[in-house]
């Protein structure tokens, strides 16, 4: 009988031929734990009697959610990640380093056909590169830090094909919110989404990993893509290490398919407190905004800062708007500077924050006021998601945040872009 | 095992934000204080209406989000005996188990707030004892039953060292 990608992964993982709802114990070759989830990650290791981590070169903390340390209580979470990872020999990366999900890709240690989980929902986007992963908490976490291992159901597969081209002004970033509109945030719940078709692969790498992040909206456990040339070229840069691609085979079981023709698709924008809440920009176009957010591990990417750039470039953001900009990665945010990108954003007013998540988690860099909108390249808006539950969140592409970052409203970047 | 206690009811795709905000997940280990928070920004004065057992019910997709496991936690030390919504989000199902907060999934329109509810999760059976009605429960599957009685992931894992989950 013909698999899906990851009943493949999880076959090649456990040993056995495994199909959709068969439960595997499945050997994990990636495991990442955040700021966030970690030091209770620590304590589940410890009352579990772990004393070694099975595999130490498997694994990696990030502090990247909040850093750097706002405050004393998150000091002191930070400081027991940085203890554990000495002792344990596990690679930390500190603060400045980026967000989980940029530092891990570019760790050359994911490739098509590997398994990850990290202690963070938003895992599912190495499925960009034809790898199983997903977010798990900190107790899952704990155990396989000790056996290497997981127990998975395998999921069932929801195929997205998506064919024709963007539009000139509509990016990746409005065909996933696109496609979270359409299914609902429970429409894939404890399912794989498997994209495919045209309009994915002309997509950038970059593209990619911002479809692929998103896939946890919908409430999918993975969102996976295949291997192609480019998926080869990007891993080149970070990595020598031989990676095999898994293709799904031409009879594997779907347990839903849906078709989509993207080249009329406007760029689109998912309004307050709800992700699957999408419309097209014309609809919220002119809602004034006081806060504009570039950045986060869906949208802060080279690509990204590139598109803002663009349109931001000898012109002023609004002078009723703070524009904050945080680069995924120390290393994007070094190319952005070699590129003049840094600088053009900040002479167009953004303010530059450390890589990382930024304020997309609500912890520090930009909570906004009461009764504030604000729009955001990130993946979540749920009231109080930017630490206030009196403001409101609207995401959408970094083309259409700097679009309304220029002009203090919500606008259609196409405007800048003619 | 019998629960007992009072509804109180939320709606669809109650998200892990909502159950602990970021904002002091990332602050501290000491989940009696996150507890106090446990869905603030839905109802601002929720923890201190819970009496020791009562119940979160909920429409679809409880728990979507984060991975934060401190989501399931603070409901637990909240003295919440359970949560029985029509749907769970995928990681909040799976770190509810492994922390040892039993969660239900059923048909909750037949459940109003403030309505006794009795619980057994062995049978899967939940009487609404203000309606005088019987509601089914969909069974947990088998590997998950295993963990919840061994008493969490943790404790399996010292009981057994790793998994052991046939």
């Amino acid at each position: 009988m013909g698999q899906t990608i990851i009943e493949k992964i999880l076959s090649s993982h456990s040993g056995q031929e495994a199909y959709a709802n068969d439960i595997v114990v499945a050997r994990v070759d990636f495991i990442m734990g955040q700021d966030g989830t970690s030091p209770l990650a620590i304590r589940a290791f410890e009352e579990m009697g772990g004393s070694k981590v099975s595999d130490p070169d498997r694994v990696a903390f990030v502090i990247d959610h909040s850093a750097p340390s706002p405050n004393e209580g998150v000091s002191a979470l930070h400081q027991l990640m940085r203890r554990f990872a000495r002792e344990k020999g596990i690679h930390l990366y500190d603060i400045g380093e980026g967000v989980c999900h940029q530092v891990v890709p570019e760790s050359g240690r994911v490739g098509p056909g590997t398994l990850v989980i990290g202690a963070d929902s938003h895992t599912c986007t190495y499925g960009a590169l034809n790898a199983f992963s997903t977010g798990v908490g900190s107790t899952d976490l704990a155990g396989a830090l000790i056996s290497g291992q997981m127990w998975f159901k395998v999921p069932e597969t929801f195929k997205f094909v998506c064919h024709g081209t963007l539009p000139r002004g509509v990016y990746a970033k409005d065909l996933i919110l696109h496609l979270i509109g359409d299914v609902t945030a429970d429409g894939a719940t404890y399912m794989a989404a498997e994209y495919t078709g045209e309009a994915i692969a002309n997509l950038s790498m970059d593209g990619r990993f911002t479809i692929a992040n998103m896939a946890i909206e919908m409430g999918a456990k993975a969102g996976l893509m295949e291997a192609d040339e480019k998926t080869f070229a990007w891993l080149a840069q970070f990595t020598r290490r031989q990676f095999i691609p898994v293709s799904p085979d031409p009879d594997a079981r779907y347990a839903r398919i849906k078709e989509y023709d993207v080249s009329n698709l406007e760029p689109q924008v998912a309004r307050p407190h709800r992700v699957d809440n999408v419309c097209p920009v014309a609809e919220v176009a002119g809602t004034p905004i006081q806060q504009a957010v570039i950045g986060t591990c869906t949208n802060g990417r080279l690509e990204d800062l590139r598109i803002a750039a663009q349109i931001l470039a000898g012109r002023r953001i609004h002078r009723d708007v703070r524009l904050i900009v945080a680069p995924a990665s120390r290393r994007i945010y070094l190319q952005a500077m070699r590129e003049g990108i840094i600088q053009t954003l900040v002479e167009s007013g953004a303010a530059v924050v450390t890589p990382g998540c930024g304020p997309c988690v609500g912890t520090h860099n930009g909570v906004p006021s009461d009764g504030e909108n604000v729009i955001s390249t990130a993946n979540r808006n749920f009231k109080g998601r930017m630490g206030n539950s009196k403001a409101f969140i609207y995401l959408a592409s970094p083309a259409t945040v700097a679009a309304s970052a220029l002009t203090g409203r919500i606008t259609d970047p196409r405007e800048f872009l003619r | 095992m019998l629960l007992q206690g009072k509804a109180h009811k939320f709606g669809d795709d109650v998200n892990t934000d909502y159950i602990i905000s970021g904002k002091y997940k990332f602050k501290t280990l000491d989940m009696q204080e996150l507890a106090k928070h446990v869905m603030e920004d839905l109802d601002p004065d929720f923890y201190h209406k819970i009496n020791a057992g009562d119940f979160i019910v909920a429409g679809r997709n409880f728990g979507c989000g984060s991975s934060r496991e401190q989501a399931p936690l603070a409901i637990k030390h909240a003295r919440i005996s359970a949560v029985l919504a029509k749907s769970f989000a995928r990681i909040f199902y799976r770190n509810a188990i492994n922390t040892g907060l039993p969660v239900v999934e059923c048909d909750t329109d037949q459940i109003d707030p403030g309505d006794e509810l009795v619980v057994d999760l062995s049978s899967g059976v939940i009487t609404n004892k203000t309606k005088g009605i019987t509601i089914a429960a969909k069974p947990l599957p088998p590997v998950m039953i295993k963990i919840l009685n061994d008493g969490g992931l943790v404790a399996h894992f010292r009981k057994y060292g790793g998994f052991n989950l046939d």
